[in-house]
């Protein structure tokens, strides 16, 4: 935002960048090679959905759309806290088949001019100890962070600090740690 | 290419910078004024004190309303929601505190998105459904990125000023220092030239506090996509609000007493003149309107 804007206190919603998305299967072989931890072929997106029809009937269109191949269906729910979730099954080493999909939802928000509501995107992986651990990827930043719950609403920082040391050459890794907003219970996880 | 749902409102940008000139306006004539009178002293005491005022601003709007600040830990809903938001808006996430006070409120200040802090009562969220209590957060976040402080801080300089110099030319003899025999005594001069000034500035400054209010309701609605939500935790919380005398931290007022007969038409509201908030009707129909924005055929 320019400090005209500012000053005039007309801030612009923050658009999406959705090409980075395409950079998680390099990052996935990694993940596998050098920490063991393996993707689910889980993965989803989560919005602000915003008030009114118009909203209502283009999430329809996007199921609709990604329910058309065969396979399984795309889930929706909503969170506590209003956020909608579009959860995407693939087979688990169908990682870039998985990025597609994501970005199918993505891109379709985007073109109907509601990409300012997206979220956050979430890869689902399992850790050698068959713990849930996600990685994040934030959409007005273009960057990843990892997320490793563990029981009790605590994260494993160690392992997330590992990954983060581990991606720094596939993937643009979110520099401010503040930005590493937990994510419980997450559809995907 | 898709056309955004999100539309800026040039009426109010071009009320807003009208207001600003009008400001700075007043601002040359006082300094002027000054720096014929008194030299450019008493202009740099002013500055110092108001920029020492914007600097802490954190500190202070927390300790006069009681607030502390929460961890995730203590208040993890709270913090959730806010992450959510800076991660919608882009921007970096303030510090979170908590009021225990039953005053259904909720503030941000700061002199920078860096430095920032948001504020809720316990009186807010335990009135507020979660989704109004959000809509009320992006709407405090907006201020926060706008940069309100900053602004607000800037504009009542001038206010303050006039205050100030209105203060000193009656109380003390100041007028006496330079020559005074040739008619006009300069201290009536400086007297009534701030008096007029302290009056304008006043309704200048509160009409652009209102400007900025709405302009923070129209980012936080197109921020979370809500605006219903917004406007019915306007309409919750006014009944109980109109009771509080001023939320507004960020404007000084030296004194008010010479605010009572203003050059205004009859028939026109002077509440509307005098408050730092737009009236409930008006930020109503302007969440109205984006909520059609947003469900209209794209």
């Amino acid at each position: 935002m320019s400090w005209l804007d500012r000053a005039l206190g007309r801030s612009k919603p923050a658009a999406p960048d959705l090409d980075q998305l395409f950079a998680v299967p390099d990052a996935a072989l990694t993940l596998e090679s050098a920490i063991g931890i393996h993707p689910t072929g889980l993965g989803s997106v989560s919005f602000r959905a915003a008030e009114g029809g118009a909203f209502a009937s283009l999430t329809d269109d996007v199921q609709a759309l990604l329910d058309a191949d065969e396979g399984p269906k795309v889930e929706r729910s909503v969170d506590q806290f209003g956020y909608t979730w579009l959860l995407v099954r693939r087979e688990p080493d169908d990682i870039p088949g998985l990025v597609t999909d994501l970005h199918a939802i993505n891109s379709t928000l985007q073109d109907h001019g509601f990409g300012p509501s997206l979220l956050c995107s979430l890869i689902g992986f399992r850790t050698p100890a068959d713990a849930p651990f996600g990685l994040v990827y934030l959409y007005k930043r273009g960057t990843f962070y990892p997320f490793a719950p563990t029981t009790d609403q605590q994260r494993d920082n160690a392992l997330e600090l590992q990954v983060r040391g581990q991606l720094a050459n596939d993937l643009r890794v979110e520099p401010d740690l503040a930005r590493w907003f937990p994510v419980w219970g997450a559809p995907g996880l | 290419m898709a056309r955004s749902r999100y539309l800026p409102d040039r009426g109010l940008t071009a009320r807003m910078v009208f207001t600003m000139f009008l400001l700075g306006l007043l601002f040359v004539v006082l300094g002027a004024v000054l720096v014929r009178y008194l030299g450019a002293l008493g202009l740099i005491l002013i500055a110092g004190f108001l920029v020492a005022q914007w600097f802490f601003s954190d500190r202070v709007a927390l300790y006069s309303m009681g607030g502390k600040e929460v961890s995730p830990q203590e208040a993890p809903e709270l913090h959730a929601m806010v992450d959510r938001l800076c991660a919608l808006a882009d921007m970096p996430k303030p510090k979170v505190a908590i009021a225990d006070t039953d005053v259904p409120n909720a503030f941000a200040t700061g002199r920078s998105p860096q430095r920032a802090v948001v504020c809720a009562t316990t009186g807010i969220m335990r009135r507020l459904t979660p989704a109004e209590l959000e809509g009320v957060l992006s709407h405090e976040l907006s201020h926060v990125a706008h940069r309100d402080v900053t602004v607000m801080t800037i504009a009542s300089f001038v206010g303050v000023l006039a205050g100030f110099l209105t203060r000193i030319a009656l109380f003390s003899g100041m007028g006496n220092r330079r020559g005074n025999d040739n008619g006009t005594p300069i201290v009536l001069i400086i007297t009534l030239v701030s008096v007029v000034v302290y009056a304008l500035s006043f309704l200048l400054t509160r009409a652009l506090s209102r400007y900025r209010e709405l302009a923070a309701d129209r980012a936080g609605a197109t921020l979370t996509g809500q605006p219903s939500a917004l406007a019915s935790a306007l309409v919750k919380i006014s009944g109980e609000m109109s009771r509080i005398p001023s939320r507004d931290l960020r404007q000084v007022e030296p004194f008010n007493a010479f605010f009572f007969t203003p050059a205004v038409a009859p028939g026109f509201s002077l509440s509307s003149l005098f408050s730092t908030h737009p009236p409930i009707e008006r930020r109503l129909e302007q969440l109205s309107r984006i909520s059609a924005q947003l469900g209209g055929p794209g």
